[in-house]
């Protein structure tokens, strides 16, 4: 089963790296990640998907609270939470009618052209995993030229959320 | 402002500012060992001997990676370490430059925690919070990269009082709840036995083990790590379970029906086969490290906390337990299933282990190697005490031994040290004979000399068809002239009758001692269990 962590950090030097290590070492998988800033300075906010059992997240939970870097982890519940991923596709034009047929993709997809070319499009496309892997799936017969991805990045519902604990608050 | 007294080191060229402040300074001690590793291993000594925090001090580059060996063996086995290491300077790292290494990113795994520190002004706060992480909670290794240029750079001392670690997460007592539940249990429980591991001497518990173990009439077996905290000469005493575990303490496991574990990890040393460890039992876990809890076996009864206020709470709870019939079958097989020697009539290690437990009265600290020499010094001497027995239980690192007891040596210079080593190990770390003579730290080596890489020789034995690759140690030097070499005392013993004197002629020579004991070189350490079987299924086990 997929789990997705958040991840509260010290802006630090060789941050990213102690936690991507702990994740190889022990054996776990990491499917996705991804790192920003997060509202207080100085913390940063990772997401991290990872495929594993129940007791295999617990261990991971318990792992990562051990890094004096990490200042909170939390998993965050699949159905009372909003996650998005981030792609960005290049893909080949080789007709008008190619370039119709995407536009109309694009438009059912909700997704957005950022850059036309003579011979290529760039569209960005935001939502779930499977959304962005169906819009994939489709473009692919036009042929894609280069995708990039960003890991997915999720908010608990409602007034919930992932804080610092409060000594950690100036 | 640590206090600390003594700095296991080695200099080179970025930490030389370092050592030139150091040149001046009267209240710490600095000891030159003759490689980083003997440094690391010493300041651990140091550190399992006493429990203050041990202090290794290298160079940048093959410095500060020649103490990596030390710094995991630490790591594995808990031990409160700050490494302090020089790096070259901030505008040269990432370039390759000469003896640059990336340390902070090679110890990650194997530190609790460490730091680079870029500016001088970081440098006081982050002494304070490596010997503060060092120490607290579960113990750890530390490790400090300081750049040349910072070390030369100068700014205003201030040594902070209090530190702000948020992401630190520190545990105390455990839950109350769960500690009457605990104490539920016990007082259920028919055939309950108690594995008490290496956090019981870190925690400084014994007392209140005692206490528990006595009241509840429950008995107690150790791990490796563990040795120590629980006097084997006591009634309830099981011995160390586990791999190389005594017989009684490994059935005692298999037919509990409440296992009480306390501060260890579970390692595969001690469980054998998971799926048949103390299958029909309840088990209470109690460690101040809640990774541990559930990691490698199912536990009823979680609890996080610190073993000594844990325990303090759980015995004001417990009711004294009925065990007289669990006790009775434990004795029936204490008396079928002794520890004892494949070569009774010859020189063996169980009369070494047992002439040195006589000629010292039991009070000697007793250091190990690793591998068979390890397993018969946990075997066949009676510890009482606990930090009586320092080893490398977790990394099970080959040359820790005669350098950690110049650490023992130092922090104990009026207690009888012995390194016990085989003819392997102690030729991984034996330029330290120069430290030893020059330092006055006079231990004493006993070299259990079977001209084999003995361990691995036994498991070629009886895995392999005997088939002994490149484990038989030819070329060995005489080590009698060697220790001689270094200004030491030597002596080697072939019969019996010499052992005895020659371990008091040992104990009474004020310099470093090594005593080779030339024993069969197909003595097995029994009881075996083979890796991956139930530790109930033993090779070697009765007369």
């Amino acid at each position: 089963m997929k789990h997705t962590i958040a991840i509260l950090v010290t802006d630090s030097p060789g941050v990213l790296a102690k936690i991507a290590g702990l994740f190889s070492r022990r054996g776990y998988n990491i499917e996705s990640l991804a790192v920003g800033h997060t509202e207080t300075k100085g913390i940063s906010r990772m997401t991290i998907v990872v495929e594993g059992d129940d007791r295999a997240l617990e261990q991971i939970k318990k792992q990562l609270n051990k890094l004096i870097d990490a200042i909170k982890v939390a998993d965050l519940d699949p159905y009372n939470s909003v996650g998005r991923e981030l792609a960005l596709i290049k893909v080949k034009v080789d007709s008008p009618q190619h370039r119709a047929d995407m536009i109309q993709l694009v438009d059912v997809f909700r997704a957005k052209i950022l850059d036309i070319g003579d011979q290529s499009l760039i569209i960005e496309i935001t939502g779930r995993q499977d959304k962005v892997d169906a819009m994939i799936g489709l473009l692919s017969q036009f042929g894609i030229k280069e995708v990039v991805r960003t890991g997915k990045v999720t908010l608990a519902r409602g007034l919930k959320v992932v804080s610092l604990p409060k000594k950690a608050k100036r | 402002m640590e206090n600390v007294e003594v700095l296991f080191g080695y200099p080179g060229g970025t930490i030389m500012p370092f050592y030139d402040a150091l040149y001046d300074e009267k209240d710490i001690k600095h000891i030159l060992t003759r490689h980083e590793q003997g440094a690391a291993h010493a300041a651990d000594g140091y550190a399992r001997s006493t429990g203050k925090v041990g202090v290794c001090v290298a160079t940048s580059g093959p410095g500060a990676t020649n103490l990596v060996s030390g710094i995991a063996t630490a790591s594995m086995d808990s031990v409160p370490m700050v490494a302090i290491t020089g790096q070259v300077p901030t505008k040269l790292i990432g370039t390759d430059a000469f003896q640059e290494a990336d340390i902070t990113g090679i110890t990650a795994p194997i530190t609790k925690h460490n730091y680079l520190v870029k500016d001088v002004n970081d440098l006081a706060h982050t002494v304070k919070e490596a010997f503060y992480i060092a120490r607290t909670g579960r113990p750890g290794p530390v490790l400090i990269d300081i750049p040349k240029d910072v070390l030369v750079s100068e700014t205003e001392f201030h040594y902070p009082k209090n530190i702000r670690l948020v992401g630190y997460k520190q545990v105390h007592t455990g839950h109350a709840s769960q500690i009457s539940m605990a104490a539920t249990e016990i007082a259920r429980a028919k055939k309950p036995v108690i594995i008490a591991g290496g956090g019981m001497q870190i925690a400084c518990a014994c007392a209140e083990l005692r206490e528990l173990v006595e009241k509840a009439q429950i008995p107690v077996a150790t791990t490796l790590m563990g040795i120590g905290c629980f006097p084997e000469d006591h009634a309830l005493s099981l011995g160390m379970v586990g791999m190389h575990g005594t017989a009684y303490a490994n059935y005692a496991i298999c037919e509990t029906d409440l296992l009480i574990s306390l501060g260890t990890k579970f390692s595969d040393r001690v469980t054998g086969k998971i799926a048949e460890f103390a299958p029909n039992a309840k088990i209470i876990h109690i460690d101040i490290d809640p990774a541990e809890i559930g990691k490698n076996v199912r536990v009823d009864v979680p609890i996080v906390g610190h073993l000594k206020e844990t325990l303090t709470e759980l015995n004001k709870v417990i009711a004294p337990g009925d065990t007289s019939q669990w006790l009775k079958t434990i004795a029936s097989w204490k008396e079928k299933f002794p520890l004892h020697s494949t070569n009774p009539d010859m020189l063996n290690p169980q009369h070494i282990m047992e002439a040195i437990y006589k000629a010292t009265n039991g009070e000697a600290i007793i250091v190990t190697e690793v591998g068979q020499n390890q397993m018969w010094a946990a075997q066949y001497y009676t510890y009482t005490k606990p930090r009586s027995f320092i080893t490398s239980g977790g990394l099970g690192t080959m040359g820790y031994g005669f350098p950690a007891s110049l650490g023992v040596k130092y922090a104990h210079p009026d207690k009888h040290v012995f390194d016990i080593a085989g003819d392997g190990s102690i030729q991984m770390n034996i330029q330290e004979l120069a430290t030893a003579a020059y330092n006055d730290l006079d231990v004493n080596i006993v070299i259990m000399n079977n001209g084999y890489l003995g361990m691995v020789r036994q498991w070629q034995e009886m895995f392999y068809d005997k088939r002994y690759a490149a484990t038989p140690l030819k070329g060995n030097p005489d080590f009698v002239k060697l220790i001689e070499a270094y200004g030491g005392v030597g002596a080697r013993v072939t019969k019996q009758e010499e052992l005895f004197p020659a371990i008091k002629k040992a104990i009474n020579t004020d310099n470093v001692c090594l005593i080779d004991c030339v024993i069969p070189p197909e003595e097995n350490v029994y009881p075996m269990v083979a890796p991956g079987a139930c530790i109930s299924n033993m090779f070697g086990v009765g007369q």
